[in-house]
């Protein structure tokens, strides 16, 4: 964990309440590590903690959705602002589960964190085979980003999964619990699901959001929120 | 250069910063993110004899400047902290261990307090009174000054030299009636406020936003609260006090002193703000020789 200022370079609604936020180090040095950062936002007790989409030397880019008063505060911030960030949290998809053909489930917001590790798997020559489904078509983001790396591409429903590459040896999932529930339940191949639970601090020492697994209790914020299908109590 | 050096009933510090128990885990995560050593003191993860897999969740919801949580202690239990999580923390700090402690009755405080007392990596032993008493229909423990009377007794008989200091509940009408009655049953010293009992509920759903639907609200918020009883217990007992309850920067940690308390406890802050204990530790020096103070201990139940 690490504590920093970032520069709003750009915060631009890009979809039905959904933001895109891309930060910028004040600071030199700065080199994402981890899964999701922790943002201090002026007026609320605690941080936010949201998903990094996307990481270079020196910045990350976050997209987050309005879904209550803290992140509705956050939409309004301008370019040039400073956000006080916890980064370096929690730990991620395994990109290297993957033996060659990936699936990738996301719900929502949760296309978010599956970017970063599309990447990754083409990058090791991976096939990238990816599920978006949304509620309503005006809330779609990173249809263009995740079409651009896939192999496969389907928006659709939970229904579509089947009909895609049936030779993906492993998948992973983000979005609502209930989505990652029945993925988790639908499929045979083994796979990893990104959990949500509404944190106090995010580094790991409230022990707010903790989620019952096989092997005991866990913390969602450190031990995950990523924890593998075999592991996870539904 | 100004003393900061404190003594809670025979056990030195060398800062009256101490962060509180369950917002610092067991002080080792906490050692990857800044040099501990600089905190006078750390309060552990409550523990209990046996243990707990806590509350359903969601244990968290946000309210104007604190929070409530509803962990219902989950932990490891006494035996893990004994084996594991004292020797581990004393490797690499110097500082106070307190070890802080939770029951459901007073056979499973005596237990687990006799078993964190034999310690040697323990200084201090907290006993948390706000658990309810299974016995006695579910009222807390420190919610009469008979009951924190009666556990104060039974643990000190089984705690040897190591001071015990009962953490005291501010839901209550009374409180200085209880402390007094922990002072008169043993007690080498309080630690005071613990949360306060609240409760938040999402207009949307009508439920209650918590699992368990009341929880401990903590935070910037009961500061004042805080300084208000532990003035009045300062002012009515004579054992130390480690004072408790939204402090969040250094002044509050020197307002919380000048109102009586002889060291000084963090507790939510430490979740939004990882790095604070750590400037109040820095920042503090500084600020007291503005104000003039040589000695911190000058400054301790000052104000009249």
């Amino acid at each position: 964990m690490e504590q920093r200022l970032f520069k709003i370079v750009a915060n631009k609604e890009i979809a039905e309440l959904t933001y895109r936020l891309d930060l910028e180090a004040v600071e030199p040095g700065f080199s994402f590590d981890g899964e999701f950062v922790n943002i201090k936002i002026d007026g609320f007790f605690l941080r936010r903690p949201i998903s990094v989409c996307d990481s270079y030397p020196g910045g990350i880019t976050l997209v987050y959705k309005v879904v209550g008063k803290g992140t509705e505060a956050l939409s309004h911030k301008k370019e040039g602002e400073v956000l006080d960030l916890l980064t370096g949290l929690g730990r991620g998809f395994d990109a290297a589960a993957t033996e060659s053909s990936a699936l990738l489930v996301a719900g929502g917001l949760g296309a978010a964190p599956l970017l970063p590790l599309a990447k990754k798997l083409k990058a090791a020559g991976k096939k990238v085979n990816v599920v978006l489904g949304f509620n309503k078509a005006s809330e779609i983001c990173l249809e263009e980003e995740l079409r651009a790396l896939a192999d496969s591409f389907e928006i659709a429903t939970v229904d579509a999964i089947k009909a895609m590459d049936p030779t993906f040896d492993y998948f992973y999932t983000c979005g609502p619990m209930v989505m990652m529930k029945v993925v988790c339940k639908t499929l045979d191949a083994p796979g990893e699901a990104s959990l949500e639970e509404r944190m106090g601090c995010g580094f790991g020492i409230c022990v707010g959001c903790t989620v019952v697994t096989k092997n005991g209790p866990r913390k969602v914020c450190k031990d995950g929120p990523v924890f593998k299908k075999e592991d996870i109590v539904w | 250069m100004v003393n900061t050096k404190i003594n809670l009933a025979g056990v030195s510090l060398s800062n009256p910063i101490v962060p509180a128990s369950g917002t610092f885990g067991f002080g080792t995560e906490m050692a990857d993110v800044y040099d501990i050593n600089l905190l006078g003191g750390i309060s552990l993860k409550g523990t209990t004899l046996n243990p707990r897999v806590g509350n359903p969740t969601p244990r968290i919801a946000e309210c104007s400047s604190g929070m409530i949580s509803s962990v219902g202690l989950e932990n490891a239990g006494i035996d893990v902290l004994v084996a594991e999580k004292l020797p581990e923390l004393r490797k690499i700090y110097n500082g106070a261990i307190i070890a802080n402690i939770s029951g459901f009755s007073i056979d499973e405080y005596v237990a687990a307090c006799a078993k964190a007392a034999a310690a040697p990596e323990t200084d201090i032993v907290e006993v948390n009174v706000s658990c309810p008493n299974v016995h006695n229909g579910g009222m807390a423990f420190g919610t009469s000054p008979e009951s924190a009377a009666a556990v104060t007794k039974a643990v000190k008989a089984v705690t040897g030299p190591k001071p015990v200091f009962i953490k005291l509940s501010p839901n209550v009408t009374d409180i200085v009636s209880i402390a007094k009655a922990c002072e008169e049953a043993g007690a080498d010293g309080l630690t005071l406020i613990n949360t306060v009992l609240g409760m938040r509920i999402n207009i949307k759903t009508r439920r209650p936003i918590v699992a368990n639907r009341m929880g401990g609200f903590s935070g910037r918020a009961i500061f004042p609260l805080a300084v208000r009883m532990v003035y009045q217990v300062s002012k009515a007992c004579s054992i130390p006090v480690m004072g408790c309850g939204g402090v969040a920067t250094a002044e509050d940690v020197v307002e919380m002193m000048m109102a009586g308390a002889s060291a000084v406890q963090v507790g939510a802050e430490n979740l939004r703000e990882p790095y604070c204990c750590r400037n109040m530790a820095l920042e503090l020096p500084v600020l007291l020789e503005k104000l003039g103070v040589k000695d911190i201990n000058e400054i301790i139940g000052i104000t009249e």
